[in-house]
């Protein structure tokens, strides 16, 4: 090992180690772990030089389907990012930054923060938010626990047209709790409002839906509002944040609860994260709310300042009985968003939303073209839509792939009876000729 | 009419089978300027030492654990708007609850205010 290009030591540095603790040789330092569990190798390549690592990272890259074209959704979105969102965020004032527990010495970052919130405020409807959560499967989870400690009830309903990935996170994180976790099988893609009528008890604390759903449908949610509030539990809406430019925003149709994953505003794909959750809610709820809140306030002289306030339910005050155990937020993904939001403006948001909505369209009259290929006309929806093919959709889409076309996300893995079904996903990034590319592809393969 | 303490720094003040509850002036000092009391429902049936509410200061948030068994027969709802009373005032205004004591005699698991004032020293 001494030999390793990976190792920032010296031959005599490791020896003066080795010394110091007593050791005749790096094995024998080791020697109290059984050799079984010992790794055999690291399967590295000898060392190379700065400008051969950069080769050997370029010709990586190249080769990692940034040049397909996707119209792969599902969560997570392929938007186009002002170049003012990398250049701020870039800062070394807001990069840098740690948690600002010292208001003095944070106040361009509290203010970033506290206008972060006003801005998720804003686009939900909702009185209040916290300074950003890890993501929106998580965040979902988070609004599940503020109902449950909100109502006292034991019940989690979930409709099965939440995000699948969601639902998991929601499960994995109630699984050693005693709640229950009620879910409702999709009817037609969409929310089966019998079947929830029928679970509607006094132990149902909270309702979570999304909007538009995993199947990029889009409902009222105004009627089941009233519903479920009439049952005493919350309803917690999972949104997709470019949609709200378009689409009433789940505070106006009665949601107690808005959750969702802010990667679509001002966040690279990055292959699954960073990103960031946001969560907003009524204001009867705050101190049930995870996370830290930024406040403005006023200084001993009277001057505007920020400070986190409510802290006192966050872990590193509260402990064992913090009301969540996500202790760190998201600042800098968070801070893109805002910046994303304030550079994009009230009429941009509203403007990239009907971009999103009428390509979709547009995509949608296209596929509906294509003999076999049925598009499912349930509901409305925005830019993500599903369809039906002919045949499985996991080999078609792999044989697109071939040809630079990310299609969409199959349903086969999580949904039974959908093993033909694919959601496609256009945003204002796909052109004209990019779409009529997938439709020819789609029509040549099936 | 006497008055009870509990280690977790609550006070109880027996009359006629009914007890009101608070947290005492030494707890009221220790947690500094209290922004949030939140109380039990009406009605909510608590047995001795287990939570009854929780109350945040700028500094903590802590729980009030119920210095007896009963059922929460009134609760100060002067402390939604104003939770400063019970900085001003923690063993007299600031009261929290008032609970219907299930057995009296729980009270001896108490302490006096002379062993209350005894115990501050030790701690």
């Amino acid at each position: 090992m001494n030999d390793s290009h990976y190792c920032p030591h010296t031959p005599e540095e490791i020896r003066e180690m080795l010394s110091v603790v007593g050791a005749s040789s790096v094995e024998e330092l080791f020697a109290p772990i059984p050799p079984e569990l010992r790794a055999k190798t690291f399967n590295i390549p000898p060392g190379m030089s700065e400008f051969e690592t950069f080769a050997r990272m370029q010709a990586i890259a190249a080769d990692n389907g940034a040049a397909m074209v996707n119209f792969i959704g599902g969560g997570f979105y392929d938007h186009i990012i002002p170049a003012v969102v990398d250049h701020l965020s870039g800062r070394a004032e807001f990069y840098t930054a740690y948690t600002p527990y010292q208001p003095e010495c944070s106040q361009g970052t509290l203010q970033a923060l506290f206008e972060y919130q006003t801005a998720i405020c804003r686009l939900t409807g909702l009185e209040v938010s916290n300074a950003s959560l890890y993501d929106g499967a998580t965040a979902c989870a988070e609004a599940a626990m503020m109902a449950l400690r909100a109502t006292g009830r034991t019940r989690i309903v979930v409709d099965g047209c939440v995000s699948p990935f969601s639902r998991q996170v929601l499960k994995t994180y109630l699984y050693n709790q005693a709640v229950e976790v009620v879910e409702i099988a999709p009817l037609d893609g969409l929310l089966n409002r019998a079947a929830l009528a029928a679970c509607l008890d006094e132990h149902v604390a909270a309702v979570l839906v999304q909007n538009p759903n995993f199947f990029g449908c889009i409902e009222d949610l105004s009627p089941l509002a009233e519903q479920v509030h009439a049952a005493g539990a919350l309803l917690v809406a999972s949104v997709y944040p470019v949609s709200l430019g378009l689409i009433t925003p789940p505070g106006d149709m009665g949601a107690d609860i808005a959750v969702g994953d802010g990667q679509s505003l001002g966040n690279p794909l990055s292959f699954g994260g960073p990103s960031f959750g946001f969560i907003a809610a009524k204001k009867a709820y705050i101190r049930n709310m995870p996370g830290r809140i930024v406040g403005e306030t006023v200084d001993k002289n009277g001057k505007r300042g920020f400070v986190l306030t409510l802290q006192a339910r966050e872990q590193h005050i509260k402990r064992h009985k913090a009301t969540s155990n996500i202790c760190s937020n998201q600042g800098l993904c968070a801070l893109r968003g805002l910046i994303f939001l304030s550079a994009v403006g009230r009429e941009g948001v509203a403007e990239l939303a009907r971009l999103n909505r009428d390509k979709a369209e547009y995509t949608k009259a296209r596929l509906a073209g294509i003999p076999g290929v049925t598009v499912v006309q349930s509901a409305p929806t925005f830019n993500e839509f599903t369809v039906f093919l002919p045949k499985p959709a996991a080999p078609v889409v792999a044989e697109l792939l071939k040809q630079g076309i990310a299609p969409g996300v199959p349903l086969g893995d999580y949904y039974e009876d959908s093993a033909n079904a694919l959601v496609v996903t256009v945003t204002e990034k796909r052109t004209k000729k990019e779409i009529d590319r997938l439709a020819e592809a789609l029509r040549a393969e099936l | 009419m006497s008055i009870y303490f509990t280690k977790e720094h609550e006070w109880v003040r027996v009359k006629e089978g009914i007890g009101a509850v608070g947290i005492s002036e030494h707890a009221a000092h220790e947690l500094g300027d209290i922004t949030f009391v939140e109380l039990p429902a009406m009605g909510k049936v608590v047995k001795q030492f287990d939570m009854l509410g929780a109350i945040e200061s700028v500094k903590a948030a802590s729980d009030i654990f119920s210095p007896v068994s009963g059922k929460v027969v009134k609760i100060n709802e002067a402390l939604n708007d104003a939770p400063e009373i019970v900085n001003e005032s923690a063993e007299d205004a600031g009261w929290l609850t008032w609970i219907e004591i299930a057995d009296e005699a729980e009270l001896k698991n108490l302490m006096t205010r002379e062993q209350y004032d005894e115990y501050l020293k030790t701690i």
